[in-house]
């Protein structure tokens, strides 16, 4: 047997080589993106730079007006009622226009109309988000289409949101919810004791072409598109008319506009 | 060392408690169990993925379902041979498994897992609205 130490060397170097071809060539071969799952948006999916919502307050004079909007959205999302008011949650509610707007007007008599007049409060989905910097887990972020989204699987309950946002659009779960759904809409999840909730310009509809159902249910009060996109009906009404916002002093820039 | 009694007589106490069950379980193994598939669910042949694959990384699958539709606002799965699935748990997966006591569940409560999903996601989406 006369086999040298460089021959043995050059045989394993070899072989080892020839080992790697296949995976090699497998790798090259192959087109990468053939046989590998896809995720996308789906083919309906709405699309905005900022959705903002105008809502036309001189055409709801009563409650009458808003409470099926309000029951609209309630009812879709699970959103459970509590007779305790400590518990309660809301994603949309009416409210006062000294309360909806307190800081925002010196006005020391108001018309009459404006006074009785309900006015529908629900997140702003605001463009500069002081609940989004106060969240420690990202559990509350902004989404690319303006929309402030609550990732309930993140949420600690920790509740800074809650203590950041200066219009109190947030509710908290102190109990679970689920005993006190009169009904439930199987399409959408309820939440759990200790996560932190709110409208999310009902991001599921606009994944699916739909509208918020708040806005359908208003029949043409309330306008809803992208902000920046003047063929939008938002960006028209805000164009067309005179518009207030709650707050804006505080800089949260909200994307909820009131026609008064 | 004339603490030597205590010292042994603790351990063989000890011993026994921690070995008693596996003497008590001796021999008997719990069989693994049988998960029932509803008649779409086996019409269907294949899941999202392989079945395989499904048994034992189908919370893989979940996580970046999740992540994919809440963060991102992606709700659109293709699987490699190109049929797309609307990322739901609820409505996708639950549409075929509506049976989850003895699908979901059987293998979990094996397994001793107690996932939370059920706490928000609901059930059985078939019932009426
Ligand atoms: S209204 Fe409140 S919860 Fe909504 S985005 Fe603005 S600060 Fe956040
Ligand atoms: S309660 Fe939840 S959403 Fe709010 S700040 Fe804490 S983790 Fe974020
Ligand atoms: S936009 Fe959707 S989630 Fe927000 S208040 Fe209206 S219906 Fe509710």
């Amino acid at each position: 047997m006369d086999i040298r130490r460089r021959r043995v060397l050059q045989l394993l170097g070899l072989s080892a080589a020839a080992l790697t071809v296949k995976p090699v060539y497998d790798a090259l071969a192959a087109d990468p993106a053939a046989g590998r799952p896809r995720v996308g948006p789906g083919r309906e999916q709405l699309k905005a730079k900022q959705w903002a919502m105008v809502i036309d307050t001189r055409r709801f004079a009563s409650e009458a007006d808003v409470e099926p909007l309000i029951e609209a959205c309630h009812r879709i999302h699970n959103v459970p009622h509590f007779e305790l008011k400590r518990w309660e949650i809301k994603w949309i509610w009416a409210t006062e226009y000294k309360h909806a707007f307190s800081g925002t007007s010196s006005d020391r008599f108001l018309a009459d109309a404006v006074e009785k007049r309900p006015f529908l409060v629900l997140c702003n989905q605001c463009e500069n988000p002081p609940c989004v910097r106060a969240c420690p887990t990202k559990a509350t972020f902004k989404r690319e289409d303006g929309i402030v989204m609550m990732d309930f699987h993140r949420c600690i309950g920790c509740r800074f949101c809650m203590a950041a946002c200066p219009f109190g659009a947030r509710s908290f779960n102190y109990t679970d919810p689920r005993p006190y759904l009169k009904h439930t809409n199987k399409l959408f999840p309820t939440r759990m004791k200790g996560v932190v909730e709110k409208c999310s310009f009902c991001a599921e509809r606009l994944a699916e072409g739909k509208r918020p159902a708040c806005v359908e249910a208003a029949g043409g009060k309330i306008a809803f598109g992208d902000l920046y996109d003047p063929a939008s009906e938002a960006h028209q009404w805000v164009r067309k008319n005179y518009t207030l916002r709650r707050k804006v002093n505080l800089g949260t820039e909200p994307a909820v506009y009131y026609i008064v | 060392m004339k603490d030597k009694r205590w010292i042994v007589s603790g351990l063989v106490v000890f011993l026994l408690i921690v070995l008693f069950p596996f003497w008590y379980n001796r021999g008997r193994a719990v069989p693994p169990p049988e998960v029932k598939l509803t008649e779409k669910a086996k019409a269907e042949k294949e899941c999202v993925l392989a079945r395989d694959y499904m048994k034992a990384e189908h919370m893989q699958i979940l996580d970046l379902w999740r992540e994919t539709v809440v963060r991102e606002g992606n709700r659109i799965y293709t699987n490699p041979k190109g049929r797309e699935f609307v990322m739901s748990l609820s409505n996708t997966c639950l549409d075929c498994h509506s049976n989850k006591a003895e699908f979901c569940d059987k293998c979990h409560n094996y397994a001793s897992v107690r996932p939370y999903c059920w706490d928000c996601h609901i059930e059985n989406p078939k019932e009426a609205r």
